[in-house]
């Protein structure tokens, strides 16, 4: 009997219009997990490196947690993968809300989707019951409305709906995946609309098994008041108004303004009262006791929630102020776009017109005023009209499309993925390298488990240090005591640093827990509920697998190894791993570069980030090492270089 | 206290729907603890506590089962609160044929609230135990009774007057002719 897995995957081809339940190797499950772990080795295994993102053969992988379903508080987020046409690598992506769960109970660890479909449609899943769908009643709706109007059709309000918008439908890069509120970005939605599929309505009924669960149980109960009571877990950004972090720091427009004294007393007034008047409530996700979504309820507009730095993005691109978010946020996630890429890619296009490389004529009909222009060119974009078909592939793609010196303009993107508008003065080794090597994309999936910042005192950082419970390593603690300037940091402990942030991720982006109380939020108040010290144990008294510590963070870089070679062989190389050239003012190629050069070492890869033979049989993987020698990716018999 | 008078314990949960998020972990705990063995399995739909949403209504309403009834509602109300408007199924607590709610999915046999009762009791039902924003809360009350009140006579012919619309004066004489000789021997 399998524990906590169901043991079986959907696999669905829209082409032929397929539908297969088929069992999956426990042994697997051990290996990678589920969520990112799990797809990482199908899209190893099955798809060709070579295969276009717009091709049939092109998977698109909806998959659980390993802990969704069990009692463990906060494993919900599902998570999505396939190749994404922006960057030609691994799309990876994940999205809170009930999906996961629901689908564990319908009897499934995942849903494998290749091929695609002749017209719109979507996949019904009520347990054993799987149909492909007509969905041309639903062509050109919003997400959440589709959600509602799928739930009216199956009578069923506890059906669980992932859907695209118009975005998706039109193939738009930076169409995100919606569900509940939450949205799946970073290059999935528009493999979704190019799968024709519309939307997945999933409900379940059945029983999730646990190897241990008495004692699951209980660890369930003390995580639980663990997470509602430590204000080291979830969104601060739900109760916290003042936003002068954000603000005041990151950078506006098409990520090139600093507004150092923005905020003010009044403003956050003004603000506070402009959420609190229009919010109905704040709600969570599928058994989690934080509340980090925010439900607006917007004059002349749907319902709409957001958390986290999603309440930033439209107006700080457009110069503009919180109303101008709440006014256009819901018309976009009903659209079904990323809110961190499309802001940007508007005020680039917008910036373009500035600088006269585009011009009034490429804007047609469009209004004068900011706010104006962002509606018009947010729908342009949605619905790949005029300028909009070039903006709908991004940043990158859009200014090498434009030319005539708009790539000039495209400062603010690695691998050709649109980044968070950071810019700032000197150099942050960590940050250069989780920039550099991540391959989420976004900083907020790669940073986390080290604080962001010293504290001034070594009383502070004795009495910070005694708390942490977090730590998978005494070392930390130590870098923690010595640590006195930001971007000062001996180079073995940064290696490590960075390290330990990204094998968070890779853990939570498996079992399905969300960052909020695990690998993202420990650097801001190191008090978080999930980490290396307590997962094995949750790990194991849920799977029945035996886990360990070592054999957790193996796991992880097993994970991390394997999603490395899948993008190696797509094309990643040494020469894509640079941040933003104008991240940091101050700036010193030489320096850089070394420091990229003992980070690929530590992590046991050639100087072209390619990991090694080595390095790969010591992570079980010995199978990746044979295909990347007979592609001649890497060299027979190479070594770890120094 | 008069000497007639005897007291009895209520157990309440209360429901704050303004303050509920929609997280669903007292469906999830609900379904654990009646699970057989206990916390064997985790299965939201075998819950006895649900929580009825309606993402674009910011609707949220948990309500427990209660009790089983064969028959349909015919017609069911609209309340409007706040605004907002909700059906009477948001908050009736019925087994009914109605809906899919509180219905074993395999068996299709009516599930019902038993406030958690075990031995050694629960300091407070597990769905409480687990909300955490406290839109459940456990209230023991105390409500005095007559230990000493006997029913009357009309209610004693009311009583017996159903069972004789349901079954017949005959059958329901006959019973009682049965009874009276077992309590004899």
């Amino acid at each position: 009997m399998r524990y906590a897995d169901t043991g079986f995957d959907l696999e669905i081809d829209l082409t032929r219009g397929s539908i297969e339940k088929v069992a999956n190797d426990a042994k697997t499950s051990e290996m990678y997990l589920g969520g990112q772990g799990a797809a990482a080795k199908l899209l190893w295994d099955r798809v060709p490196p070579d295969t276009d993102p717009f091709s049939p053969d092109n998977l698109l992988i909806f998959s659980t947690g390993i802990l969704h379903g069990t009692p463990v508080p906060s494993a919900n987020r599902t998570c999505v993968n396939c190749f994404s046409p922006q960057t030609n690598l691994m799309s990876h992506s994940l999205f809170g809300g009930f999906f996961g769960p629901e689908l564990k109970h319908a009897g499934y660890d995942k849903i494998i989707l290749r091929g695609k479909a002749p017209d719109l449609v979507y996949l019904y899943i009520d347990n054993d019951k799987v149909e492909i769908r007509d969905a041309t009643h639903l062509r050109g709706m919003g997400t959440a409305e589709t959600g509602d109007v799928l739930k009216k059709e199956l009578k069923d309000q506890k059906v669980q709906v992932a859907a695209i918008g118009l975005a998706g439908e039109n193939r738009v890069y930076m169409a995100s995946i919606d569900h509940n509120h939450a949205s799946a970005a970073r290059g999935v939605g528009v493999v979704m609309g190019d799968k024709r599929l519309k939307a997945i309505a999933v409900r379940g009924t059945k029983d999730v098994n646990l190897a241990r669960p008495a004692e699951l149980f209980d660890i369930a109960l003390k995580m639980n008041r663990k997470i509602a009571e430590s204000s080291g877990c979830g969104d601060w950004m739900a109760v916290d108004e003042d936003d002068s972090f954000h603000h005041n720091h990151f950078s506006w427009g098409n990520a090139r303004v600093r507004r150092k004294n923005f905020w003010s007393k009044e403003l956050q007034e003004r603000w506070t009262r402009w959420k609190y008047d229009h919010m109905d409530r704040q709600t969570g996700c599928y058994n989690c006791p934080k509340k980090c979504r925010n439900v607006i309820n917007w004059p002349g507009r749907k319902r709409f929630g957001y958390k986290c730095f999603g309440k930033d993005t439209y107006h700080m691109a457009a110069f503009l102020e919180l109303d101008f978010t709440y006014e256009i946020l819901g018309v976009a996630q009903e659209y079904g776009v990323d809110s961190y890429a499309t802001p940007q890619v508007i005020a680039f296009a917008l910036e373009l017109l500035e600088a006269g490389i585009l011009h009034e004529s490429d804007f047609p009909g469009m209004p004068a005023d900011t706010k104006g222009r962002f509606f018009h060119l947010l729908d342009k974009i949605v619905r790949r009209e005029g300028i909009g078909d070039i903006l709908a592939d991004g940043v990158s793609r859009a200014a090498q499309r434009i030319g005539n010196g708009a790539e000039k303009y495209d400062h603010n993107t690695v691998k050709k993925f649109e980044q968070l508008p950071i810019k700032l003065g000197k150099l942050n080794p960590a940050f250069f390298l989780m920039i550099a090597t991540g391959e989420k994309m976004s900083i907020t999936q790669i940073e986390g488990s080290f604080p962001q910042d010293p504290l001034p005192t070594p009383g502070e950082r004795q009495e910070f240090v005694n708390k942490w419970a977090a730590v998978p390593d005494e070392k930390f603690k130590k870098y923690f005591l010595e640590w006195e300037k930001r971007n000062d940091m001996p180079v073995q402990a940064t290696c490590d640093i960075v390290e330990w942030n990204e094998a968070m991720h890779y853990i939570d982006d498996s079992t399905g827990i969300c960052g909020f109380v695990s690998s993202f939020r420990g650097q801001f108040g190191g008090d978080i509920a999930y980490h290396m010290n307590n997962l094995p144990q949750i790990l194991s008294a849920a799977t029945g697998f035996e886990m360990s510590k070592d054999k957790l963070w193996k796991t992880a870089q097993r994970i991390r190894n394997l999603v490395r070679a899948i993008n190696v062989r797509r094309g990643l190389r040494r020469k894509s791993e640079r941040p933003p050239e104008d991240h940091w003012a101050i700036r010193n190629e030489e320096y850089e570069q070394g420091l990229l050069s003992k980070y690929y070492a530590f992590k046991g890869w050639n100087m072209d980030g390619i990991p090694t033979r080595e390095k790969l049989e010591s992570l079980d993987l010995g199978y990746v090492a044979d295909d990347l020698e007979k592609r001649e990716i890497l060299k027979v018999e190479e070594k770890v270089s120094a | 206290m008069n000497a007639s008078l005897s007291a009895k314990i209520v157990k309440e949960i209360r429901v704050d729907i303004d303050k509920c998020t929609g997280c669903r972990a007292c469906e999830m705990a609900c379904s654990a603890f009646h699970a057989i063995p206990r916390y064997s399995s985790v299965n939201p739909s075998k819950a006895r506590i649900r929580v009825v949403s309606d993402e674009l209504n910011d609707e949220y309403v948990p309500i427990r089962a209660g009790d089983y009834t064969p028959s349909e509602c015919n017609g069911r109300h609209i309340y409007t609160i706040a605004g907002k408007q909700y059906s009477e199924c948001s908050f009736c607590g019925a087994s009914c044929p109605s809906r899919d709610y509180f219905v074993e999915p395999d068996s299709g046999l009516p599930l019902k609230c038993d406030m958690c009762e075990c031995v050694p009791p629960l300091e407070e039902p597990m769905c409480v135990q687990v909300c955490g924003t406290d839109a459940l809360t456990y209230v023991e009350r105390e409500v005095e009774r007559d230990a000493k009140r006997q029913p009357t006579r009309g209610e004693m012919e009311e009583g017996i007057e159903s069972l004789v619309k349901k079954y017949g004066m005959q059958a329901v004489m006959k019973t009682l002719a049965q009874m009276s000789k077992g309590a004899k021997s």
